[in-house]
């Protein structure tokens, strides 16, 4: 019923349109950026960023930003879904993260909902140990794994999260049990850090960013990063792969349309967000927030998100935590 | 030496014309919304992170800064008054708060608030300014297995508001444990009684329980049991002044409030609720005139919490400030703050940026200075509100708590959640349950909860791992000492009598 509702309010709108004279399609002159998560935290700050970005590049000027936070994302997505169906000037921000809470808790609506439109950013995860662990590389840390598994704790995110499934990814290549890994989940990264800092896990798992200071200030030593290539921060540091781990995660983010848009609205904000990503403030916007910029548009994009949430849902699976 | 030297820099920065105002603006903006139940310091300021492009680093912190404080003050007041917590650790403020203004004494209470809160704020400030590094080393050595026996530790103060049966006030302690588990687990990720329900997925917001049960439930306990016919009206008895009794009364749940709640604030997974609820355990059990607890509401029950929270706020400052470790929202939201300044936040942040450090120390201070300037004359304003007739006072609290309540998430799920609360805090007090055990249990299970089982996971499922760690068993010795003494001593006592 209530999707006739929507055709049939849809129709009349654009007969609406038709009779006033004005285009049908066009790019759009203003955003409203759905964010499915609190204030202050990543997809927050990449709304901000794409706001600030467009003003300065003088693309789009008129913003509304909208918060539904809860459960990684979970809670927004079916309020984005339900209340902006067929708007043409409504995104939303997402990324890994919400892949994997919408596999754990299993919920009803999906990214097949939505219509994705690009990839915007990328973090590697670090892995990391306290400076006075005997731990002092990779390998150090695998061959303990190894050893027993259940004794190496790692800290980390909320269970389910990126960093966890780096955990299980971790395990499953090095031929272990994914369900053994001690991972100690922890609501963000503060506390995390505190518990690495006063030596109470043996390891921990996070975004470059967030443990990025205390590894310069040698409070913590960071043995490995998950992205393909080094990080510009710590050349020094190697890959997973490198070290001999075959495992790469970026924690990507990107923004999605509503669903029932049209091809060529589709296009349209396709066509914006390249237009930003390409111009000088988004590349500011990257160096002033440590984001590798991984833009990756339409087609190519869907296909990423139908791949990754395949592979999250099998690190999940292995993990647990998808019935 | 240095440290004053530094203090002393700080003080000529936040004392520039521009930064006072701002600290002005950010202690006016934090009491304000420390009042509105709902809108909390971490909201508010992520709401005015856009701030950052256009004012320069220093002052936007002097405001930030000034918001969180702000906030921890104006949140009793609401308590107090109208038995309407602003911010969950201003919860414990409203038992005996609420009780004082219903005997006449909002006055007093709202006087001990203020000024113990800038009591506390101040000591807090000292500490974070001179202890710091100790302070944060110690707050380190905090394990699961440690947390968890403080949690076990502040599961005895439940015993204070337990009320005349010990059977009701445990099974309101359980509600409050079973409220606590609704949500996704954070060890598992998978959601327990949530019921399909996406809105419950992030839990249950505590205030939203709070203000259903105390406030909601009361409304509707007046208007099926009120009186009718004429109202008299509340009056406030003697001065609206703290008497010299009082102060003799305060001082000390003062001071130990402050040092119960700055290291506890300064713990990574302490918070700001745990010493409200140890310094009303440890007020009520020092206290002199235990009779006034619950009844007509005792005035060391709103200065021992208060000082705790508030000394708790600048607590929280030091492992931000020491080691960039944001361990609440708000330092979280601060320090997305620094980032967009381009600094940094981090162990260095000391070292690469001590003007814009000790400037927000300093400005702490002045903050509190003025904190108390702002919220001692608006007493005399306060307490009036209370000579609102009864039956608009209340239509006034719920219409008050609704708003506040729909301003958090601006969600019907929340609003049905804060009715169903307040038709349940109703029949709890129409059956004679106590209904702060359900608060308790409430913040404190899901803490011990975690806890309990990261200890378990580090330690392999071996359960010694409470016991063989010294600070852990520390804490449950004193824990079972504060379950047992009291029996002990009668022990003790009866032969010597006998």
């Amino acid at each position: 019923m209530i999707s006739r509702r929507h055709v049939i309010r849809n129709g009349l709108l654009c007969s609406v349109f038709a009779a006033a004279g004005l285009p049908a399609f066009a790019a759009p002159t203003s955003l409203q950026i759905f964010v499915p998560a609190a204030p202050g935290g990543g997809w927050d700050q990449t709304a901000r960023s794409i706001e600030a970005a467009m003003r300065k590049d003088n693309i789009i000027t008129n913003f509304r930003v909208e918060h539904r936070p809860g459960a990684g994302g979970a809670v927004g997505l079916p309020v984005f879904v339900s209340t902006k169906k067929g708007n043409p000037e409504a995104i939303m921000i997402g990324g890994l993260v919400m892949v994997g809470s919408l596999v754990a808790n299993n919920s009803p609506v999906g990214l097949s909902a939505v219509t994705p439109i690009a990839r915007l950013t990328g973090e590697a995860e670090i892995i990391v140990v306290p400076a006075q662990s005997p731990f002092k590389t990779m390998q150090d840390l695998v061959a303990a794994m190894k050893a027993d598994v259940g004794k190496v704790s790692f800290a980390g995110g909320s269970a389910g999260g990126t960093d966890h499934i780096l955990a299980g990814m971790m395990a499953k290549a090095l031929g272990l049990d994914p369900r053994k890994v001690a991972y100690v989940a922890y609501a963000g990264g503060g506390p995390a850090q505190a518990a690495l800092l006063g030596n109470q896990v043996s390891a921990g798992i996070s975004g470059v960013g967030e443990f990025a200071e205390q590894v310069k200030a040698g409070k913590l030593r960071a043995l490995a990063v998950s992205s393909s290539s080094r990080v510009a921060d710590f050349k020094d540091v190697p890959t997973l792969k490198e070290a001999g781990v075959n495992v790469e995660l970026s924690n990507w983010r990107g923004v999605f349309a509503a669903p029932g848009i049209t091809d060529a609205q589709r296009k349209d904000l396709v066509d914006l967000i390249e237009k930003m990503a390409n111009g000088p403030a988004w590349k500011g916007e990257l160096g002033t927030k440590g984001w590798d910029g991984l833009l990756m548009t339409g087609d190519a994009f869907k296909k990423y998100v139908d791949d990754e949430v395949v592979r999250i849902t099998a690190v999940l699976t292995d993990l647990g935590l998808k019935k | 030496m240095d440290t004053l030297a530094h203090l002393a820099n700080g003080f000529a920065l936040a004392l520039t014309p521009i930064n006072l105002l701002w600290c002005l603006v950010g202690v006016t903006v934090g009491t304000a919304i420390g009042v509105l139940p709902g809108l909390g310091p971490a909201l508010t300021i992520a709401l005015l992170l856009p701030l950052t492009y256009k004012v320069d680093a220093t002052s936007a912190f002097i405001l930030f800064a000034g918001i969180y404080y702000g906030a921890m003050y104006g949140g009793s007041t609401t308590s107090i008054l109208l038995n309407t917590p602003g911010e969950s650790a201003t919860i414990v403020t409203s038992l005996e708060g609420n009780r004082m203004a219903r005997s006449g004494r909002a006055g007093a209470a709202l006087s001990t608030a203020a000024i113990g809160s800038f009591v506390a704020g101040t000591i807090g400030t000292i500490g974070l300014t001179f202890a710091a590094e100790p302070v944060v080393r110690f707050a380190l050595k905090f394990g699961p297995a440690e947390y968890f026996s403080l949690m076990v530790l502040s599961f005895v103060t439940v015993s204070a508001v337990l009320g005349s049966s010990a059977l009701r006030g445990l099974t309101a302690l359980a509600v409050g444990i079973f409220l606590g588990m609704i949500g996704i687990d954070l060890q598992t990720g998978q959601p327990r009684f949530a019921f399909g329900v996406t809105e419950l997925l992030d839990g249950i917001n505590v205030l939203i329980v709070a203000v259903g049960l105390f406030a909601v439930g009361e409304t509707l306990y007046l208007a099926a049991h009120g009186k009718r016919g004429p109202q008299e009206v509340l009056v406030v008895k003697d001065s609206i002044w703290m008497s010299a009794a009082d102060w003799a009364r305060s001082w000390k749940p003062w001071l130990r409030g402050s040092f119960l709640g700055f290291p506890i604030g300064a713990m990574p997974a302490g918070g700001a609720e745990v010493p409200t609820f140890l310094s009303y355990w440890m007020e009520k059990r020092f206290s002199k005139h235990k009779e006034e607890f619950g009844t007509v509401g005792a005035i060391e029950g709103v200065a021992g919490p208060e000082a705790a929270n508030n000394a708790s706020a600048a607590g929280v400052l030091v492992p931000m400030l020491a080691l960039g470790l944001p361990t609440s929202a708000t330092a979280a939201i601060m320090l997305s703050a620094f980032q967009s300044y381009g600094i940094n936040p981090g162990p260095q942040l000391l070292d690469t940026q001590p003007a814009l450090v000790w400037s927000l120390i300093a400005s702490l201070y002045i903050g509190n200075v003025m904190l108390l300037v702002l919220n001692l004359p608006l007493v005399g304003l306060w307490v009036k509100i209370l000579k609102v007739p009864e039956p608009l006072l209340y239509a006034g609290i719920l219409v008050f708590a609704t708003i506040g309540t729909y301003g958090i998430s601006r969600s019907v799920v929340d609003l049905l959640l804060l009715y169903t609360m307040g038709v349940m805090g109703y029949l709890m007090r129409r059956f004679d349950f106590p209904t702060a055990p359900v608060i308790i249990g409430m913040i404190l299970g899901p803490l011990a909860e975690q806890e309990f089982r990261r200890a378990m996971t580090i330690s392999q499922g071996d359960l010694t791992i409470f016991f063989t760690r010294p600070l852990s068993l520390t804490l449950l010795v004193i824990a079972a000492l504060a379950v047992a003494g009291p029996y002990l001593a009668k022990l003790v006592r009866k032969p010597a009598a006998g």
